[in-house]
C-alpha cells in the first residue's frame, strides 16, 4: 500500500470559473487502476467527481483519458505499474468539457454519422449468409477492433485546427466499410470523406496511432483511402 | 415532457434490436440509455451467439430442436420449453440479418459464419467474430440504428417508470449532460437495461450493470421471476475478475489444478472442460475449497499454452490482451490464473416469449427479462442471442400494440407529476440524517452476496446473509447525498442505483433460501438434489416495500424434453 497523489484537472463550464487542478491523496495497492483511483475519490473524498465509466475491461471505450501525459484508457491503466508517485489525469485534450473528465461527445458521433457507417448493399441478399473468405475477413481485423473511445481524434493536430475535419475514427470506420468484400457503398459513400474536410485533411502527423489504447493504426487505413480514392478517380469505381 | 410511441430503456443489443424493429415497422421510437450505446455492456460478450447453422463440419446434422434440447438441459430443466425451442428456431435467421447487416463473424474457409464447440451444447454451433462477438455485434446494430435515424437519448439514467391506473405511460430520466428530470411518455416501454451482475463484489459485468430496469419494474408492481438462479463463470481473472471467454475451452483450453491435473475428469468425464457453466464452476471452486488451488491459493489455471501463439492471435486475441493488460500474464507463454466469478442473471422480469409483462404498456427483453429460456443455468452463446431474438420480439409486440391503438397520443393530464415526485425524492435524499455511508453499504452488500449467495449455499449461511441485507436496507436510509444537482452528478445517480440493487438482492436472497433443492447455478449443500416434485416451478417475488418480497410460483412449461438427470 503506497499513497499516491491524484492532480485532477476540474472544469464546471456552469461555474463561470476557470479550470483548476485539485490535489486528492489515495492509497493504493496491487492491481488498482486510475479508473478505481477515481472511483475511490468520488466515494471518499469528493462525491462531485465527474468521469465516465462503463466495462472496465478496456472494451466500452467510455474511459480514454490524458493521463501523465498519455493517452489511456483508464481502466487499462495500473497505477503502480506507471512507477511514479503522482498521477496526473486530465479528459481528452481539445474537448468540449462537460464537466470535468467528461467531455461533450457530439461532434464525434456526427462525424461518426456522416460517414454512413454501416454496411450498404445493392444487390438481392441470398437466403443465408453472405460468403466471405478468411483472408477477405482478415481485412477487417484492425479497423473493427476500433472501440470509438476517441483518444485518436482527440490527439489529433488536424482536427484541432479544422473543426470540420472527420478525424482518424471516423476515416478508420469509412476505411472498414471500404475494404469490407460485402459492401458496395463505396460510390455512396466517397464523397462523405473524399474531401477537403474528409482523408486529405489528415497531414500522416500519426498521433492517432500513437494514441490509441488498443494499438490500432488509423493513419494506415486513411492512406488506403487516400490512394483508393486516386485509383477511382483514374480508373473509375469498382464498386 | 417529451413523446415518442415507443420509449426504448437501454441500447444494448436488445434495446438497438427492439427498437430497430419498431422502426422499422413505422413507430415513432426512442432509446434512452445511460451510456452512449456503443459503449453497452452488450459489447463486452466474448465468445459467440449460438444457432444451429450446421456450418461446422462436426455439426451438418444440427438443428433448432437439438439447440432447444441442450438449452433445456443446460438449463436443468427450469427453462419453458416452447419459449426455448422459439428461441432456438429464430436463432438461424436472426444470425443471418445480423451478418446481412454487416457483422462480421470470423469464416470458415468456405467462407461461411465459423462455429466453434462450446459448453453444454451438443454439436459446435457458437458463431464467432474472433472472441470479440459481443462487441461486433453491438456496433454492427448501432450502426443500423444510425442508418435508421433513431431518436437516441444519450447518457439519460432513466430512475423510474410512470404508472397511471396499472398502465405504463413513460419514464421519468436525468439528462446526465444537462441536469435535471425530464418526463418521457408514450405508448409503451421497453425496458432492456441488462443484468445485476453489480450486486456481487467479484463480476464480469460492467460497472453499469446494477439491475436497474430490473428495479423499476420490480417497484412498480411487476414480478422479478427465477432470481435466485445466478450463473457464475467457471473463468475470471484472479484478481479482476474480468472474463476470460468460454471459448478459451472451446478452442481446447485446459483447466489445471496444483498438480497440474485436469481436474474436469473427476466431475464431467465425457465433456471436460467443456460441461456446463455450473457444473465447471462448482468443479473449480471444490478444487479450491479443497486445497488443490494453485500454491495453495484460491485460484486454478486456464492453460492455453498448447494452442500456440497462431491460433491464440486469429482465435483469441482479446483474451491475450486482457490476461497481458490485467494480470500481467501472457496465455502464450503462462497459464491464466482464474477463479469462478458472478457472470449472468438468470432471473429477471416476468416475461412471454413477446417480451410483454403482467403490466400493459411495459415489455422486457435480454438479461434483465426471464422469458424463461435459462432456467436454473444458461449456455453459453445464448446470451448473445437471448438479446436479438426477444429484442426482436418485443419490438414487433411494442409496435403491434402502438399501432393497432384507435386513441390519439396526446399528453394527458397528469403530465409532471412523476418528475415532480422524482425531484421531491432526490430532495429527500439530500436531507437524511447522513449517518451512514451509501459507499460502505453498497460494499457491504456485495459482500454479502458474494459470501453468503455464492456457488454454494446452505441454510445458515443464506438466512444470515438476507439477515444483513435488510440491515443494510434499514441503513441506507440514513445516507444522503453528498452533492446535490447539476450535471453528471455521479453521488446521486449512484445512490439512487444502490436503492434497487438492494431490493434485486433481496429478492435473490429471498427465492434462494426458500427453494430446498439444489437445481444449475442454485447449488445447495444442504438440499443437494433436484427435486422435481416440488420445486420444478418458477419463482415470482412481488415488491413488498419495506417487508421481504411476497414469493409466488408458476409451473414450468414442459412438453417437448421429460426431465432427466443431467450427465456431461
Amino acid at each position: 500500500m503506497s499513497d499516491v497523489t491524484f492532480r485532477i484537472k476540474r472544469f464546471d463550464p456552469a461555474s463561470g470559473e476557470p479550470p483548476f487542478y485539485q490535489d486528492f491523496v489515495v492509497p493504493v495497492e496491487g492491481s488498482m487502476t486510475v479508473l478505481e483511483g477515481l472511483f475511490a475519490i468520488q466515494e471518499q473524498q469528493d462525491g462531485s467527481l465527474a468521469f465516465r465509466y462503463c466495462c472496465r475491461s478496456s472494451i466500452c471505450g467510455s474511459c480514454a483519458m490524458y493521463i501523465n501525459g498519455r493517452y489511456r484508457l483508464a481502466c487499462q491503466t495500473n497505477i503502480l505499474h506507471m512507477g511514479v508517485d503522482r498521477v496526473t489525469v486530465e479528459p481528452l485534450p481539445h474537448m468540449p468539457i462537460v464537466r470535468d473528465l467528461v467531455w461533450d461527445m457530439d461532434d464525434f458521433f456526427a462525424k461518426y454519422e456522416a460517414i454512413k457507417p454501416w454496411l450498404i448493399r445493392n444487390s438481392e441478399l441470398p437466403d443465408t449468409e453472405l460468403t466471405q473468405s478468411p483472408t477477405e475477413r482478415h481485412k477487417l481485423n484492425m479497423p473493427i477492433d476500433c472501440i470509438l473511445c476517441a483518444a485518436c481524434y482527440s490527439s489529433c493536430p488536424s482536427v484541432w485546427t479544422e473543426q470540420n475535419y472527420l478525424g482518424p475514427a471516423a476515416l478508420l470506420k469509412a476505411y472498414r466499410f471500404e475494404v469490407d468484400s460485402r459492401d458496395e457503398g463505396g460510390k455512396e459513400r466517397l464523397p462523405r470523406w473524399d474531401n477537403e474536410r474528409g482523408v486529405y485533411r489528415c497531414h500522416t502527423i500519426t498521433n492517432c496511432s500513437e494514441a490509441c489504447p488498443k494499438e490500432l493504426n488509423p493513419t494506415e487505413g486513411i492512406q488506403w483511402l487516400k490512394r483508393a480514392a486516386v485509383r477511382r478517380r483514374l480508373l473509375g469505381h469498382k464498386k | 415532457m417529451i413523446h415518442h410511441q415507443l420509449i426504448v430503456v437501454g441500447g444494448g443489443l436488445a434495446g438497438l434490436r427492439a427498437a430497430i424493429e419498431a422502426k422499422d415497422a413505422g413507430v415513432d421510437v426512442a432509446i434512452l440509455s445511460q451510456v452512449h450505446p456503443g459503449r453497452s455492456h452488450s459489447g463486452a460478450a466474448q465468445g459467440g451467439v449460438n444457432a444451429a447453422l450446421a456450418n461446422h463440419p462436426e455439426g451438418h446434422d444440427d438443428n433448432p430442436e437439438k439447440h432447444a434440447f441442450d438449452t433445456v438441459k443446460g438449463s436443468d430443466y427450469l427453462a419453458d420449453q416452447h419459449a426455448a425451442l422459439q428461441m432456438t428456431t429464430d436463432a438461424v435467421p436472426a444470425i443471418y440479418e445480423l451478418e446481412h447487416m454487416g457483422c462480421p463473424f470470423s469464416r470458415f474457409d468456405d467462407g461461411r459464419i465459423a462455429q466453434r464447440p462450446f459448453g453444454g451444447a451438443g454439436y459446435p454451433r457458437t458463431c464467432y467474430g474472433a472472441d470479440k462477438t459481443g462487441q461486433y455485434m453491438l456496433h454492427t446494430l448501432v450502426e443500423q440504428a444510425y442508418k435508421r435515424h433513431i431518436t437516441m437519448y444519450i447518457e439519460w439514467f432513466v430512475c423510474r417508470l410512470i404508472v397511471e391506473d396499472g398502465v405504463c405511460r413513460g419514464v421519468v430520466a436525468y439528462s446526465m449532460t444537462k441536469g435535471g428530470f425530464e418526463e418521457f411518455r408514450g405508448e409503451a416501454v421497453i425496458i432492456a437495461t441488462g443484468g445485476a451482475g453489480r450486486t456481487y463484489s467479484t463480476t464480469t459485468n460492467a460497472i453499469i450493470s446494477t439491475g436497474g430496469g430490473a428495479a423499476m419494474a420490480y417497484h412498480a408492481g411487476v414480478p422479478l421471476k427465477d432470481m435466485e438462479f445466478v450463473q457464475f463463470h467457471p473463468t475470471t481473472l484472479y484478481t479482476t475478475h474480468i472474463l476470460m471467454t468460454e471459448g478459451c475451452r472451446g478452442e481446447g483450453g485446459y483447466l489445471l489444478n496444483r498438480d497440474g491435473e485436469r481436474f474436469m475428469a473427476k466431475y464431467a468425464p465425457k465433456a471436460m472442460e467443456l460441461a456446463p457453466r455450473d457444473i465447471t464452476a462448482r468443479a473449480i471452486q471444490t478444487e479450491i475449497d479443497e486445497g488443490r488451488g494453485i500454491d495453495g491459493k484460491a485460484y486454478v489455471y486456464l492453460d492455453l499454452r498448447h494452442l500456440g501463439a497462431e491460433k491464440l492471435a486469429e482465435r483469441l486475441p482479446g483474451t491475450r490482451d486482457l490476461a497481458i493488460h490485467f494480470e500481467g500474464v501472457d496465455p502464450v507463454y503462462e497459464p491464466i490464473p482464474i477463479v469462478p466469478g458472478q457472470h449472468y442473471t438468470m432471473g429477471g422480469i416476468d416475461t412471454d416469449v413477446d417480451g410483454r409483462t403482467s403490466m400493459p404498456g411495459l415489455l422486457a427483453a435480454g438479461e434483465c427479462a426471464c422469458v424463461s429460456v435459462h432456467g436454473a443455468n444458461r449456455l453459453g452463446g445464448n446470451s448473445l442471442l437471448e438479446t436479438i431474438v426477444f429484442g426482436r420480439r418485443a419490438g414487433t409486440a411494442a409496435a403491434r400494440d402502438i399501432l393497432g391503438h384507435e386513441r390519439s397520443s396526446g399528453p394527458d393530464g397528469n403530465v409532471g407529476a412523476a418528475a415532480a415526485a422524482v425531484e421531491a425524492y432526490v430532495d429527500d435524499l439530500a436531507s437524511r440524517e447522513g449517518t451512514e455511508d451509501a459507499y460502505a453499504v453498497r460494499e457491504e452488500m456485495t459482500e454479502v452476496m458474494r459470501a453468503h449467495f455464492g456457488i454454494f449455499r446452505d441454510e445458515a449461511t443464506m438466512k444470515a446473509g438476507l439477515d444483513k441485507l435488510v440491515a443494510l436496507k434499514a441503513r441506507l436510509k440514513k445516507a444522503k447525498l453528498r452533492h446535490t444537482g447539476g450535471v453528471w452528478n455521479l453521488d446521486m445517480i449512484r445512490t439512487m442505483e444502490l436503492e434497487g440493487m438492494l431490493d434485486v438482492a433481496l429478492a435473490i436472497a429471498s427465492g434462494a433460501l426458500v427453494r430446498t433443492e439444489s437445481r444449475g447455478s442454485h447449488a445447495r449443500t444442504d438440499w443437494d438434489k433436484r427435486d422435481d416434485e416440488r420445486w420444478l416451478r418458477h419463482t415470482l417475488a412481488c415488491y413488498e416495500g419495506d417487508d421481504p418480497p411476497k414469493l409466488d410460483y408458476t409451473p414450468v412449461d414442459m412438453g417437448l424434453f421429460e426431465p432427466q438427470e443431467r450427465k456431461y
